[in-house]
């Protein structure tokens, strides 16, 4: 049985090394640009953790029974009857309860402060219409872009509207998402760390051009981004 | 003479079937069946059409004729419901409501004499069963090769083979089709074969409102792929249909509207056929502490299905009104709510979920005891977390609404109850690989479709835990994440468990053994395919693929030719499973009555059973899995000696 117990553990790490392997060396998420992301990428480390834990446990009892206790065909004894266990039971109800509510807790807190505007946002106004985006900046007497341009390390709150039917704004590398909703007006804030162009999908079906929807987004120094607005303002 | 006995020479003794007293072309003509059901079908076709176009005009509408219109009412519900009559799914309520004589004795629409029967109302479960099952596997052909249509577009970047309107089709009908054509009614046709005989009873319920259940489905399915047909183009609105892009689709959109209602009143009429039969028909001594973990987890789907599926129906109904009633229940101009949908969409269509995997649980924990020739770990657990199951799945709908612009609020406790499922589900699979530990492991086909599950549905719990977590899911959702996830759950987990219900039960429903070399070829096929086809959408998701995109950015290009070379494989693997039945189902070797030695009522009769299942009705003395207890028996049957008799 101890030796048993022994393979069992052997076999469990024996998977979960390729599969750590797999979540490590590739990399799963896009380069972080923003501090909204930064604290996403917290809580999903937390659950790959916990999910290769799982997963190398359960697939490593499933094929350790296999190997151990495959008989043939014609074999017709029945294994032991056991029925159950409370104590085992209680085990792997609250060690997966009490996993759950701290990704729970962690969540909770990462999207309470990925909520948290701090004084005077920048606000943007994202507009979306099939199949394009429209940036609206409130801030500079509705200066309207076809591209977003936003200044580094600036907290910006993005007011989502849309004149037709739901689209999505996503930039994947801030790792932040809203919906856009004919009727109503939702909000999402992003931190940009770093300087860089990126893109802005959509990522609610919205009919037969959202595969093309999309826009470039440029995060630019403070000072590049005060000559940008000059320029469309001149124009 | 008993009635038993009676049932027991029925096949004999009975008339075969009744018969008018008319010559047989009158039969044909008038006689139930599909010719009348083609004619009056055409005839309640015309006459609402009629009927649309008089009223119109009388109102001075204009244009007197609206396609749209003529086609909702004609031809989605008048041309149904004469194709029904004409079949005689209402016969015997007519006659009843009539005053004209019922024939309560005559069971002429009951058990298959021949391959004809299968194509009537026939009011056998088993039969019924039966065509669920092949009906809801050609709709799985069809979805499928769908799915293989939109994986060859999308194996490049750019556009190339079809276009905008027909990808947003294709992925709608897959989607559709694949939900309510074959994972949900597969489950009803597994259940409806094997649920009564595990609780001794003879039948259903209600054997005709069961034939009725049945005929709701074809008509469905028919609607959801002939939309392509529609002018316009199929629906592509997505299988969730999100209003108001569903309310600006072509008229496909209606066909998905009317097609939902169909399914969705058979899974109703179904479920509460399962309620009142598991209720009230089981055998003496069958206390719900000896049920088998199938029949709890048909219980349980049951009763989701009968609080939910009315919510889906209403959201469609509220989507076609607005399109052709120009009414504004999701229209923002005219005062509508456009989250109001996804709120009502999602309070069935979360739940769906475990009318989608619930009964493959119970499949799976049949097959897992008695392959491994163990008693279920923690039986009363397994069902207690089934009913925990149901009760929160009713109160995580907004999971599916965290980017979605709803109440900030509702996130977080939204968030806690859908983390919370993961208890009781790992409950269930903790308990299953228990059941394995020690076991004498026979490695079957169905087992090793049940072992494929274990693991392959915990690929797909651990990524919902991701996306139950609302950061993580701001960034993931909507993107090709969700995809690998909902097919880490729905094929990985359900379709897995409906392939290793059909192969242990495919000895009981034909009395014919599958090939086991076969069986295991498929699996592997089935299994490797699978996982090169999914696996790589967690990758392309989270780097920022969206979902339902006939185009994506250059990087994606390679990952996704693998994927779709995979998928193709995984549509070849299907070859494998579908010439395997049918070759076996025509001339495998007989099965015996219970060639897996399991304990459970429906192998203590002969395979295929008698037609009305118990030549007398047995007594339960024990639970369902008493497997390793000396003498151990879950219910006594007087010797089955009529039964072999009668079919031998």
């Amino acid at each position: 049985m101890r030796k048993g117990i022994v393979q069992l553990v052997a076999l469990a790490v024996a998977i979960a090394v390729p599969v750590t392997l797999v979540a490590v060396l590739f990399q799963w998420l896009p380069d972080s640009a923003s501090e909204e992301f930064d604290r996403i990428q917290d809580v999903y480390w937390l659950a790959t953790v916990i999910s290769i834990v799982i997963f190398s446990l359960v697939s490593a009892i499933v094929v350790f029974s296999v190997w151990k206790w495959r008989v043939r065909p014609d074999d017709d004894a029945d294994g032991p009857p056991i029925h159950g266990h409370t104590g085992l039971e209680i085990v792997w109800t609250a060690i997966p309860a009490a996993l759950v509510v701290t990704i729970g807790i962690v969540s909770a807190v990462v999207l309470a402060r990925n909520g948290e505007a701090g004084n005077r946002p920048l606000e943007v106004e994202a507009v979306g219409q099939q199949f394009a985006w429209k940036f609206v900046y409130r801030d500079y007497g509705d200066l309207t872009a076809g591209e977003l341009v936003l200044p580094v390390g600036r907290e910006t709150r993005f007011t989502m509207r849309s004149v037709d039917v739901i689209h999505s704004f996503w930039v994947p590398n801030f790792g932040q998402k809203m919906d856009a909703v004919p009727g109503i007006e939702t909000k999402i804030l992003v931190t940009p760390k770093r300087t860089g162009t990126f893109a802005v999908v959509c990522a609610e079906l919205c009919g037969l051009g959202h595969a093309t929807m999309r826009a470039p987004a440029r995060v630019v120094s403070q000072a590049e981004f005060e000559r940008w607005i000059e320029e469309r303002k001149g124009t | 003479m008993t009635t038993a006995e009676q049932h027991a020479a029925a096949p004999e003794t009975y008339p075969a079937h009744f018969e008018p007293p008319r010559g047989p072309l009158w039969r044909l003509v008038f006689g139930p069946g599909l010719v009348r059901g083609a004619w009056m079908g055409a005839l309640f076709f015309g006459l609402a059409t009629l009927l649309v176009l008089g009223l119109r005009w009388w109102w001075s509408w204009s244009p007197v004729w609206d396609t749209e219109i003529v086609l909702a009412v004609a031809g989605m519900v008048a041309l149904p419901v004469g194709f029904l009559a004409g079949i005689g799914a209402f016969d015997y309520w007519l006659y009843y409501l009539a005053g004209r004589p019922t024939r309560p004795e005559d069971h002429s629409g009951h058990g298959a004499r021949s391959w004809r029967d299968y194509f009537r109302v026939n009011t056998d479960h088993k039969v019924i069963g039966i065509q669920y099952l092949v009906t809801t596997f050609v709709f799985f052909a069809i979805g499928g090769l769908f799915a293989m249509l939109f994986r060859a577009e999308l194996a490049e970047p750019g556009l190339q083979f079809v276009d905008s309107q027909t990808f947003n089709g294709l992925v709608s009908v897959h989607a559709t089709l694949m939900i309510f054509l074959f994972i949900i009614p597969a489950f009803a046709g597994i259940a409806n074969f094997v649920v009564p005989l595990m609780l001794g009873a003879p039948d259903m319920a209600f054997p005709r409102l069961n034939a009725l259940s049945f005929w709701l489905l074809p008509i469905a399915g028919i609607m959801f792929v002939a939309s392509f047909l529609a002018p316009g183009g199929a629906f592509g609105a997505g299988w969730t249909g999100y209003a108001p892009l569903a309310e600006g689709q072509p008229l496909g959109q209606t066909f998905f509207n009317m097609g939902v209602q169909w399914a969705g009143a058979s899974s109703i009429m179904t479920a509460l056929n399962f309620l009142v039969t598991i209720i009230t028909m089981r055998a003496p001594g069958m206390t719900f502490w000896r049920l088998p973990l199938l029949v709890w987890a048909n219980f349980t789907t049951s009763l989701l299905v009968v609080i939910a599926t009315p919510f889906i129906a209403g959201s469609q109904f509220f989507v076609m009104f607005d399109r052709i009633m120009h009414t504004s229940f999701f229209t923002p101009e005219g005062g509508g709510y456009v989250l109001g949908y996804q709120h009502i969409f999602w309070f069935y269509s979360h739940p769906a979920v475990y009318i989608m995997m619930l009964p493959g649980f119970g499949i799976v924990s049949e097959v897992i005891s008695t392959m491994a020739r163990k008693p279920i770990f923690g039986y009363r657990l397994m069902a207690l977390s089934l009913i925990g199951i149901l009760v929160l799945g009713f109160s995580v709908w907004a999971h599916h609404m965290f980017v979605a612009g709803m109440a900030d609020w509702l996130r977080v406790p939204m968030m806690i109850t859908t983390l919370l499922i993961a208890v009781p589900t790992g409950i269930k699979v903790f308990s299953w690989v228990a059941t394995l530990w020690r076991g004498r492991i026979h490695l079957t086909t169905p087992m090793l479709f049940a072992l494929g599950f274990v693991t392959m549905f915990v690929i797909g719990g651990l990524s919902g835990i991701y996306l139950g977590s609302v950061p993580i899911d701001i960034h993931a959702s909507d993107t090709y994440f969700v995809v690998a996830h909902i097919h880490y759950v729905l094929f990985g987990g359900s379709v897995f468990t409906i392939f290793a219900g059909i192969y242990y039960w495919f000895p009981k429903m034909t009395g014919r053994m599958y090939d086991e070399r076969l069986g295991k070829l498929h699996f592997w096929l089935t299994f490797v395919s699978f996982n090169v086809t999914f696996f790589p959408m967690h990758y392309v998701g989270l780097r920022g693929m969206p979902r339902r995109v006939f185009d994506y950015a250059e990087a994606f290009g390679d990952l996704n030719l693998v994927i779709s070379i995979a998928s193709f494989v995984l549509g070849a693997s299907f070859v494998v499973f579908v010439y395997n039945i049918v070759l076996a189902w025509v001339r495998g070797p007989v099965a015996g009555a219970n060639p897996w030695r399991a304990h459970t009522l429906e192998w203590q009769v002969s395979s295929p059973p008698p037609i009305f299942n118990f030549d007398e009705i047995p007594q339960v003395v024990a639970g369902p899995y008493e497997y390793g207890v000396p003498g151990a028996r879950h219910a006594v049957l007087s010797p089955a000696r009529a039964t072999q008799e009668a079919h031998a």
